[in-house]
């Protein structure tokens, strides 16, 4: 077993233990729930609407109606959850003073801070399976395209990877927990409204730069079945990012 | 085994430690002595490769501490001040998770782990949460986790804090048995418990050593003169004086008014033999009489609590050092 396997067997456990990876999980399940609930309850009244116009059976596109709306309200619910997820993993070893303990040990800091994100990847890979019962289900009722939903499900897989690793990094900086929650929703906050700026800057080089580097305009794309080589560069590239300063984070711990 | 040359440990503007230098041989035990805030941990610390050092050289088993950090971790078991224990763990999950970080798996780590919980008694708790544990198991808990992987060196910082006597007794018989296989390098400030388990002592005070000895070696080297305890069962009125008249006794104290006296004599010279045959030819009634060494607690107080001169040199058995430790403390 590598050292990298070894950590993230154990942050499971610890994960599983502790209270806080159950009431995330099903806060976040029955969000989603009630998301795709409400998205099915509008895209009903919409229907019964053009049926009354039309005369006759409409078409509603239940892509468009249902699973981009409940895509984009998850991925608030995603920023306020899985900091919650993150903000232990460095903060709790230095706060109960297990981190000097890792640093003696003979690994890598690379594998530390893989074993700890991967750990919590699992975890919320997990969720999202859970997820699934809601497409499942709807797709015995009725038809759809499950190519988006697919493209969907990815991009909700590299957002919450990005919002995991920003997790990873505001908690290595801290030996407060909710110092490190509340770190990764600011940073989070910040990168999403980026999105907002860059629209308000227009079609200039500054504005499609910063617009570039919010999160919301790449995940946006993946929502509506695109899946371009430059978003998951984008995501991939913003993951490596934040768990490189995560790194330098806590090797510079030792030269403090 | 170890050696640390002229390390200097600096956090910002202040300095933990200074121009630090000792060396450990294999199979030896070494007490790092100090008060609180000394630089034990510090040192420790670098010797553990969780922090490098601003200045000097450590290695520990031909490795340096910076250059090879791996490869030291690899020959060390470190038990931190705190345990390094997660609560929600079971003592056994616990274990297999820092044999892993180790390399171990299988046959060989079940192998070990039965190994170290047996020597550390802990197979009552052995699927027991850490959370739930006491204290003292806790500390064997820490202690499985630094033997694991049977590391030629051991550094343990403060072994035996918070824990009972019974306890201390155990942890300190473990180190010893631990002593004939391993090199240790312990913290305490705890002095009898140097005095117990160490071939050698580095006393370091404010970041600095200021002596390094075995425990009889340093209470002979601050001794001025031989002490000597008299106790009798009838002494006469002017049994004081009448004892000063006896050849080779330099002083003689009676600080509790009770029918023992503290007699002092010239070093190197043995009066206990005269003097009884004093007392008894006198008809005192001899009860007791004995030699009193200097407890490493006095050697303690001295170095660490003493003069400017005694703190900013290491001691060396020089007559300078000697009148300098003799004279009365300072205010």
């Amino acid at each position: 077993m590598t050292p990298v396997q070894a950590i993230i067997a154990k942050e499971l456990r610890s994960a599983f233990v502790s209270p806080v990876v159950y009431v995330v999980g099903c806060v976040f399940l029955l969000i989603f729930g009630v998301l795709a609930h409400l998205a099915v309850q509008s895209a009903s009244m919409q229907a019964v609407r053009m049926m009354q116009l039309q005369g006759g059976m409409a078409q509603v596109n239940l892509n468009d109606l249902v699973f981009r709306p409940t895509f984009y309200s998850i991925a608030i619910v995603l920023l306020l959850s899985l900091p919650l997820l993150t903000m232990r993993l460095f903060a709790e070893e230095r706060k109960l003073r297990t981190f000097e303990f890792l640093m003696t040990a003979p690994i890598r800091v690379n594998d530390m801070v893989l074993g700890k994100f991967l750990s919590v990847f699992v975890i919320y890979l997990g969720l999202l399976v859970l997820t699934g019962f809601v497409p499942l289900i709807m797709s015995m009722f009725s038809s759809f395209d499950w190519n988006p939903v697919l493209t969907g499900y990815l991009g909700l897989i590299l957002l919450g990877g990005l919002f995991l690793a920003a997790g990873v990094f505001a908690s290595s900086l801290t030996e407060n927990q909710i110092v490190a929650a509340f770190l990764s929703f600011g940073l989070l906050l910040v990168f999403w409204l980026l999105g907002a700026v860059g629209t308000l800057m227009g079609d200039t080089g500054p504005g499609n730069f910063i617009g570039y580097l919010s999160f919301i305009e790449h995940y946006d794309r993946l929502v509506r079945g695109l899946v371009d080589t430059k978003d998951l560069i984008y995501f991939v590239s913003g993951i490596s990012l934040m768990l490189f300063l995560a790194h330098r984070v806590v090797e510079s711990q030792r030269w403090k | 085994m170890i050696h640390v040359q002229h390390v200097t440990k600096r956090y910002g503007d202040h300095t933990a430690i200074s121009d630090v230098s000792f060396s450990v041989e294999k199979g030896e035990v070494l007490a790092f002595l100090g008060p609180n805030g000394a630089g034990k941990t510090t040192t420790m610390r670098i010797l553990t490769c969780f922090m490098p050092a601003t200045e000097g050289q450590a290695t520990v088993a031909g490795f340096d501490c910076l250059e090879q950090p791996n490869d030291v971790k690899r020959h060390i078991g470190y038990l931190p001040e705190t345990p390094p224990v997660y609560q929600e763990l079971t003592v056994h999950e616990y274990l297999t998770f820092v044999g892993r970080l180790r390399g171990l798996a299988g046959a060989g780590l079940s192998q070990r782990m039965d190994r170290v919980i047996d020597r550390l008694s802990l197979g009552p708790v052995r699927a027991r949460l850490i959370a739930n544990l006491s204290r003292g198991y806790r500390q064997r808990v820490g202690l499985a986790q630094a033997l694991l992987h049977d590391p030629p060196v051991l550094i343990l910082d403060e072994p035996t804090v918070g824990l009972d006597p019974k306890q201390i007794i155990e942890i300190r018989q473990l180190i010893k048995d631990l002593s004939h296989s391993h090199t240790i390098i312990l913290s305490t400030h705890i002095l009898p418990e140097a005095t117990a388990i160490c071939q050698r002592v580095v006393i370091i005070n404010g970041g600095r050593i200021v002596a390094e000895d075995t425990p009889e070696q340093l209470s002979a080297r601050l001794r001025r003169s031989e002490k000597l305890s008299l106790t009798v069962k009838s002494p006469p009125g002017d049994w004081l004086s009448q004892l000063r008249q006896v050849d080779g006794v330099l002083a003689v104290s009676n600080p509790e008014g009770q029918p023992t006296v503290l007699v002092e004599t010239e070093l190197g010279r043995d009066i206990r033999e005269d003097l009884a045959r004093y007392v008894v030819t006198h008809g005192w009634g001899l009860l007791e009489l004995k030699t009193v060494s200097m407890t490493l607690e006095d050697v303690f107080l001295r170095l660490t609590q003493h003069e400017e001169g005694v703190a900013s040199e290491p001691v060396t058995p020089s007559a300078d050092s000697d009148t300098a430790l003799t004279s009365p403390p300072q205010p």
